[in-house]
Parts: structure tokens; C-alpha cells; sequence
């Protein structure tokens, strides 16, 4: 089945299943590959990307619920005021190790920060929870998000 | 093409055809110094390429495959360094799998930096001289009076400069030095060498352009799922393939037959399609009835019975005796005996198992996130019926390694499925295939038995280890080296090894071996320490005081060891700290990859047993120089936390199968609970060694350490267990 999508403001169109979710249609079929598979149960974050703002699991939303919601993946972060400031923070601090997951902390601190401009350590931990990093980056990520928020460590 | 050259750029110097096609501007200066010479006692042969154009920008060759540890920005600023020339003008490229080019190439043991810190600066050196060479020749002046300025050859004399840009063309047809003539220079000229630099892909990573293996894309590509038994190695019995062929987008779907080598291409069903989604749902349709194999009756409950049996019959290989152990005991004030045992674990890399591969023309092209392509060349050969020479793997960036990758039975499996189905294809593991085919950090079962004397000094240490293993091979990982501290630094000393069989396949996990001993010697330590009335530091500082340098890996230097415990107990305010209830501080060291680590964890356990680690100290010494001060601080803070992170899950077998599935019940650290670390190093007069692997061991007895002085409960087993540590 054919679908409309608007994904970093741009239209697209995905012709697969209904069940398909998100994450397979943005990497196979749109070849946006930036937003990663760790899990495809909703417990890692690698997959995070924005609908309408908010941070979702692409790879537990089904292409059938996304409609006409304005998704938001990695490689269109740098187009939000608040992506570009969280890429710049992740860049100065170097966050990353293998970097895999950093695509997904990134989307998940861009819509911490896009909603509470100043986060407290609390703040962070509960929006950031749902993003594993296997290569335990937490203390810069956690630097990072404070930079990119104006507050230095 | 454009997604593929950005992923692997595809440097395979012994391959000139492939470059040809690239149309380089510049010239390429190959230093290719492969057996030239090397006594049998040398390092791996090495090989190293500078590219510089004429604009000046110089590209240099990454050998060695990225995994997070930051290899493909370290190794390339040595080079720059002695090269001379400033770290914004150089481009890093990733090597392609090419033995001839570059000797060894892999990941692991920690052994970059050690492997490369002299030879790659005199691979940057090398360069430098050529491009003197080529000025003094246009010059018509001698090279001794010639110096250099990051990227400008200059002569003081007569005022005259050339840009290495210039000089380039010329420079690539001089003889390469003699390697170990030249003169590498004083530390305190590095420009690039010990400055905090950014990894090279940093941008690309944070704005998601296609760096891994997972997102290789080929024009034509199909995806495909491999189902594989639960029960490892066990055949393919039946299955109707049409369930998956009826799924739409399948394209094909076949049996695998496969061996029984259990790092190899094993028996399973493939589906292959128009997209991965298609190919796991046909995959999912399937019913496949699996044979019946030997190991399926196999449990973690079994083991630890059988390990219990072997135990109390005090049987096992005796491989190391000092003294007389049970006449030390005998004599001892006190004596200590303990059972301890560690789980299981998996890798769980983020970037799940995948790989590329498409045969075409005769040849096997691969693009494998690996940490060892050579043997996984070798392995798709041998597998495939063909010759190595018509397998190419090109290497990507890896989403996580820990050893992981060390395997290449995804890589043979991505090769077996794409010439069957005669097209590219991707290959990805779910979460769940790749959390139920790992290559386990091996459980392990220690009895130990100590004594003390009146004063509080050990006298005596016997282990009885149980592990795994038939006849006289030890299972992959499973073993534990005679030289493993503390012995040699007493004089009663006994290790004595039990093994059972094992049908799940072990592998190295960062920091092999030393993850699990770390815990049960550190522990053991503590216990005797406390038996004995002796503070856990000084306790330590006693046993390493005894002995000037001894055992481990190439020699544990106890004064290394010492200096870097006496620092993390004076960061951490040893003894001077006031703790509330139920808050403690533990103490650990461990001496691996040639690395010299303490660490100080303090933490507070809650009254319903939660643990949580507040803050780490640690202690390093690992020479004279860090390279990239930036990338040093995130490996010892990821190890730390990754050690912390062990603790918390375990890989459990019943029936022969591994019960975990995914990140619900295999868990892994997550923010809220990593703790605060400061790192200080001690900079002690040797030679730089590597920084992936020897921060993590220490960590996790450090931790239960702290829980004893927290709680006053030992934590004999792992994972931790809240239950048992609650209060009262
Ligand atoms: S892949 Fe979606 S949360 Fe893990
Ligand atoms: S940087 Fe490797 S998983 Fe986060």
C-alpha cells in the first residue's frame, strides 16, 4: 500500500505493508539510514526519531499510525535550532564511541531540551532512560545535554 | 554508488586496480615495510600509506578496524605527528581488509597502541624524510640543513619554503629510510600527539550519515533473515518453505545444511527478500522442527551441580603449586574458605550482527562490521570453495565490539545466503539472534581457601576453578593463566583446574579472562583482609610490597601497581571519608593488557537491596604519554560503567538454549544509574600501552568490595542479587 509521508519536511512516498513500522521503511525503503535498529522492542532508543515533535520508537510504530505527523529523523536534526545546538554539544564534548546509539540520544535530548530548556539531572535521567549506550557514554552525554542547554558542567 | 564509497573508502594499496579507478590527485607515498627485515621477536609486520595531494591536505590510511576505540583518529595522529603536518589539513581513511598491504589487522587485546606507537611514528617520520629529501634535491642543498614547519619543508639559511604539496610528486620517488635510522622527536615538540582531538567521523556520526555495516546499501540489494536453532549446531530436521515463500516481498527461501563448528557457518533456514521487514516475516512464518543434538539437555543449573561435585571431590589438574598450601593453612591464625561464581554474559553490541555480501564475476566481495576480516576471509574460503585470493572484505565502522566481532559467523552466513540467491545481500540479525548466538564470556566456579597469620598476612591461597572444557582444550575464553596475580607474590600458592563440557559457544568479552578473575581475587583479597583485621588498602599495599615485579601478562611491575592503588585511595579520601548508613567504599586492582589500574567505587545500598554506585576513582598507569587525552577519558569511563553494567545480567542455558532474548531480560546500564568517575593517571616512565580493556576488571570488585563495607554481605556471586542485600 501506498503511503504519504512528510519526513524532514519533505514529502515521500513508501509503497509497503501495513505492519511495516517506521524504522524499516525510513533505512530500506527511503534509505535514510541515520536512525538505527538495536532492539525493534522498544527497549533500547537506537531507533528514536520525532513525530510532531515528540520522540517515538520507530521501530514499534507501524507505517499505518504515522499519517500525516511530520517525522523527524537524524539527518534532519541539524534543521531544528535545537538539533543543531545538541549536534555542536555532542561534537565539542565528543560523546560518541562506536557511535551507534548517538544518533537516537541526540534525537531523545533535542526533544528533552525542545520542551524543558533547562533540565535538571532528574529531567535528564527520565528522558534519556529509554536510550541504552553499550559503550557507556552516559557522563559526556549527560555533560553534552548541559552544554547544549547553556549550563555548563 | 555514492552511500558505499562513503562507507568504505576502500584503501587496498596491493590492490592498484581499485585505486586507479579513484583518480587520486595527489601522489601516494607507499611505505611498504612487510617482513624488511624483522627478527623473529618483532612486532607484526607493518605497513602504513600517506596520500598527499597538492593542496597539502594529506590522507592517511586507518589500518585497523573501528569499533569505538577510537582507533581510526589515534593511529593516524601518530603519523601526523612525526610526518609533521597540522591534524586540520589530515583525512583519515579506513583500510580495507588487505594482509599484504598492512600486516595484521584486527581489534583486540588492547594491542594498538603498543603495536604501533613506535612504528607508525617512524611510518610519519619515513614521510617526513622523503619530502626533505625531494627539497633538498630541488634545492641542490644538503639535508641536514633542512627542518620542518607542520606541512612546509624549510631552509633557514636561504629563507626558501616548499609545501609539502609541492614537494609530493617528487618525494613518493625517493628511497624510504631505513625505519629504525630515523629520528623521532622529543616529546615535548608533539603538536598532535597528547592534544584532546575529536574522533575524525564525530560529524558524521552525530548528523547519521552511513558509517556502519547495517547501512550498506548496493544497487539491486536484498535483505535477508537467518533462522538458526535454538540448540546450538543442531540441523535443520524439516520445515515447509512455502509458509515463508507465501510472505510478500520473498523472494527465496532455502535450508542451509552447515557444520558443527560452532564459530562457523551453522545449519538454518534463510529468507530472503525486497526488504529485511519481508524477509524476517517469512522468516517468522516459518515452523522449523530442529534435530536432536547432544547438548540439549544442557542447564546452568547442571553446571553448577557439576561443578559443586568436582569441588568436593578436590580433584582437578594441578597447574601451579608454590610451597606447601595445606601445611600453611594448617599453621595458619585463621583461615578463610569461599565459593564463588560469575554468569555468563553476552555482548550485546548495539549495531546487531549483519553483513553485506554479493558474489559476482568469480569473486566474494564482503563489507563486514569485523574486528578480524583476515580470518573471516579465510573462514568464507574455506566454507564457500573458494580461493582466498577472490575473497575481498571491505571493513566498516563497528556499532560496538567488546570481542564480539572477533567471530565472523555472521560474515560466512552473509557469504553462504548472497551467491545462493545470486544478488547483493544484506544480511541482519534480530536483537533476539544475536542475543541467543553469542560468544559467551564464560561462567566460571572458584573454591578458594586462605589462611592468615596473626599479624593479618596471607599465608597461604588455593583456588579450585571450574570451568569448561573436554580433554585437555579449555573452552574458547574459559581458562586462567598460572602467572594470574597473586602468584608469585606468596609463597603457599595453589591453582588447581576442573572442567566440564560445554555445547554453548565462549568467546573473549572485553577484557577476557580478567573480567571474571578480577572479581574473585580482588574479593578474596578483601576477605582475607577483613578476617584479618587489615585494612583492604593496606592489605593490598602488603602483598604488592613483597615482591619487587612478578607474574602476569609480560610481568606485573608491583611498584606500578602499588603507586596507582596508593593514588586512587588518596583521590577517593580512603579512610578520611565520612559515609552515611549503609554507603561504603571498595577498593580493587588489576593488572591486564599491560595496563596498571585501581579503582575506588563507593556506593549505597538501599534497604531493599537496590545497589547503586555513586562514584568511581580511578588510578591508571599505562606510560608516559596518552595519545588522545579525549578518547582515553571515554574508554576508561565506558569500561568502568560497562564492568558496573556486568553485574546486573546474566546469560542463562536451559535445555540447551539460552533463555534471554532481548534488553528486557538481559539488561544493560542505563543512565540514570551510571555512576560519577574521575580519572587520574600516574605517568610513569614506558612505553604507552592501550586503553579498551584493563579500566573495566577492577571495577566489579571494587563494587562489591564497597557492598561489604556498606552492608557487611559478601558478594560471592553475580549478578547481584537485592534480595540478598536488603537490610536487615
Ligand atoms: S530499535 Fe527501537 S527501541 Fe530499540
Ligand atoms: S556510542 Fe556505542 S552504543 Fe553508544
Amino acid at each position: 500500500m501506498a503511503y504519504q509521508l512528510n519526513v524532514n519536511g519533505q514529502a515521500m512516498t513508501a509503497d509497503v505493508d501495513p505492519d511495516t513500522p517506521l524504522l524499516w521503511v525510513l533505512r530500506d525503503t527511503l534509505g535514510l539510514v541515520g536512525t538505527k535498529f538495536g532492539c525493534g522492542v522498544a527497549q533500547c532508543g537506537a531507533c528514536t526519531v520525532h513525530a510532531d515533535g515528540a520522540p517515538i520508537r520507530a521501530c514499534m510504530t507501524p507505517i499505518d499510525v504515522v499519517g500525516d505527523a511530520q517525522i523527524t529523523t537524524i539527518e534532519g536534526a541539524s534543521a531544528l535550532p535545537v538539533g543543531a545546538r545538541v549536534q555542536k554539544a555532542w561534537s565539542e564534548l565528543d560523546v560518541a564511541q562506536c557511535g551507534y546509539c548517538q544518533p537516537g540520544q541526540i534525537m531523545s535530548a533535542t526533544a528533552l531540551l525542545s520542551q524543558n530548556p533547562s533540565p535538571t539531572d532528574d529531567d535528564i535521567d527520565v528522558a534519556m532512560a529509554g536510550n541504552i549506550c553499550r559503550c557507556a557514554t552516559y557522563v559526556r552525554i549527560r555533560a553534552a545535554i548541559k552544554r547544549a542547554a547553556g549550563q555548563e558542567a | 554508488m555514492g552511500i558505499v564509497q562513503n562507507l568504505t573508502q576502500g584503501f587496498s594499496p596491493s590492490r592498484r586496480a581499485v585505486l586507479a579507478g579513484g583518480g587520486a590527485g595527489g601522489l601516494i607515498l607507499a611505505f611498504s615495510f612487510a617482513g624488511k627485515g624483522a627478527a623473529a621477536d618483532a612486532p607484526a609486520a607493518l605497513n602504513a600509506y600517506v596520500q598527499i595531494a597538492p593542496d597539502g591536505i594529506v590522507t592517511i590510511v586507518s589500518k585497523n578496524p573501528e569499533i569505538g576505540q577510537g582507533i581510526k583518529t589515534s593511529l593516524p595522529m601518530l603519523i601526523a605527528e612525526e610526518l609533521d603536518v597540522d591534524w586540520a589539513n589530515v583525512r583519515t581513511v579506513q583500510a580495507d581488509n588487505d594482509p599484504v598491504a598492512y600486516g595484521r589487522q584486527f581489534a583486540g587485546g588492547s594491542m594498538a597502541t603498543p603495536l604501533h606507537w613506535e612504528q607508525l611514528r617512524q611510518v610519519g617520520a619515513a614521510g617526513r624524510a622523503m619530502l626533505m629529501a625531494a627539497a633538498a634535491a630541488d634545492w641542490g642543498v644538503e639535508v641536514a640543513s633542512l627542518t620542518t614547519e607542520p606541512g612546509v619543508v624549510v631552509h633557514a639559511a636561504s629563507g626558501r619554503r616548499a609545501p609539502y604539496g609541492s614537494l609530493a610528486a617528487k618525494a613518493a620517488t625517493q628511497t624510504a629510510p631505513e625505519l629504525r635510522s630515523l629520528k623521532l622527536k622529543d616529546a615535548s615538540a608533539y603538536r598532535i600527539i597528547g592534544q584532546p582531538t575529536p574522533q575524525v567521523d564525530t560529524a558524521a556520526i552525530v548528523t547519521g550519515q552511513p558509517l556502519f555495516g547495517i547501512d550498506m546499501r548496493l544497487p539491486g540489494m536484498l535483505y535477508a533473515a537467518y533462522a538458526k536453532a535454538p540448540v546450538f549446531a543442531a540441523k535443520v530436521a524439516s520445515v515447509d518453505l512455502s509458509a515463508a515463500q507465501g510472505v510478500k516481498g520473498v523472494r527465496k527461501a532455502f535450508v542451509v545444511e552447515g557444520g558443527t563448528e560452532l564459530d562457523g557457518l551453522l545449519p538454518g533456514v534463510a529468507v530472503v527478500a525486497d526488504s529485511w521487514w519481508a524477509a524476517n516475516k517469512g522468516r517468522q512464518a516459518l515452523t522449523i522442527q530442529w534435530a536432536d543434538h547432544p547438548t540439549s539437555s544442557q542447564s546452568t543449573e547442571g553446571y553448577a551441580g557439576q561443578a559443586r561435585s568436582l569441588v568436593a571431590a578436590k580433584g582437578g589438574k594441578t597447574l601451579r603449586s608454590d610451597g606447601d598450601v595445606d601445611a600453611a593453612l594448617a599453621a595458619s591464625a585463621k583461615t578463610v574458605e569461599a565459593d564463588y561464581f560469575y554468569p555468563f554474559l553476552s555482548h550485546a553490541t548495539l549495531e546487531p550482527q549483519n553483513c553485506t555480501a554479493h558474489f559476482h564475476d568469480g569473486k566474494m566481495e564482503i563489507w563486514a562490521p569485523t574486528q578480524l576480516p583476515e580470518p573471516g576471509r579465510q573462514l568464507v574460503a574455506k566454507t564457500l570453495g573458494i580461493a582466498p585470493e577472490n575473497v575481498i572484505v571491505h571493513m566498516t565502522r563497528c556499532g560496538g565490539g567488546f570481542g564480539r566481532r572477533l567471530m565472523n559467523d555472521y560474515m560466512v552466513e552473509a557469504a553462504w545466503i548472497a551467491r545462493e540467491a545470486g544478488a547483493p545481500v544484506k544480511l541482519v540479525w534480530t536483537r533476539e539472534d544475536d542475543m541467543r548466538h553469542d560468544f559467551y564470556r564464560p561462567a566460571g566456579f572458584h573454591h578458594f581457601r586462605g589462611g592468615i597469620d596473626a599479624s593479618g598476612n596471607i599465608t597461604a591461597w588455593a583456588n579450585h576453578f571450574v570451568t569448561f572444557g573436554e580433554g585437555e582444550a579449555t573452552a574458547r575464553s574459559a581458562g586462567m593463566a598460572p602467572t594470574e596475580f597473586p602468584a608469585q607474590f606468596l609463597d603457599n600458592y595453589k591453582l588447581d583446574v576442573s572442567m566440564m563440557p560445554l555445547g554453548v559457544p565462549t568467546g573473549p568479552l572485553r577484557a577476557p579472562g580478567s573480567n571474571a578473575i578480577a572479581f574473585v581475587v580482588q574479593s578474596f583479597i578483601d576477605e582475607l583482609a577483613h578476617a584479618g583485621g587489615v585494612d583492604p588498602v593496606e592489605m593490598r599495599l602488603r602483598l604488592l610490597g613483597k615482591t619487587a615485579a612478578a607474574g602476569g601478562q609480560g610481568g606485573l611491575n608491583a611498584e606500578r601497581m602499588a603507586g596507582v592503588v596508593r593514588l586512587a585511595a588518596e583521590k577517593a579520601g580512603w579512610g578520611k571519608t565520612t559515609l552515611g548508613p549503609r554507603q561504603g567504599q571498595g577498593i580493587a586492582f588489576h593488572y591486564s593488557h599491560l595496563g596498571y589500574f585501581a579503582e575506588v567505587a563507593q556506593v549505597a545500598v538501599a534497604d531493599d537491596g537496590t545497589v547503586k554506585v555513586e562514584k568511581v576513582w580511578v588510578a591508571a598507569d599505562v606510560g608516559r604519554q596518552i595519545i588522545n587525552p579525549l578518547g582515553a577519558l571515554n574508554q576508561i569511563e565506558g569500561s568502568v560503567i560497562d564492568g558496573i553494567s556486568e553485574m546486573y545480567g546474566q546469560i542463562t542455558i536451559k535445555d540447551g538454549q539460552v533463555e534471554q532474548a532481548n534488553f528486557d531480560t538481559f539488561p544493560l546500564l542505563r543512565i540514570p544509574d551510571a555512576p560519577v568517575i574521575e580519572t587520574h593517571f600516574i605517568k610513569s616512565d614506558n612505553p604507552p600501552t592501550g586503553l579498551g580493556e584493563p579500566a573495566l576488571p577492577p571495577v566489579v570488585p571494587a563494587v562489591t568490595n564497597a557492598i561489604f563495607a556498606a552492608t557487611g554481605k559478601r558478594v560471592r556471586s553475580l549478578p547481584l542479587n537485592a534480595a540478598e542485600l536488603a537490610a536487615g
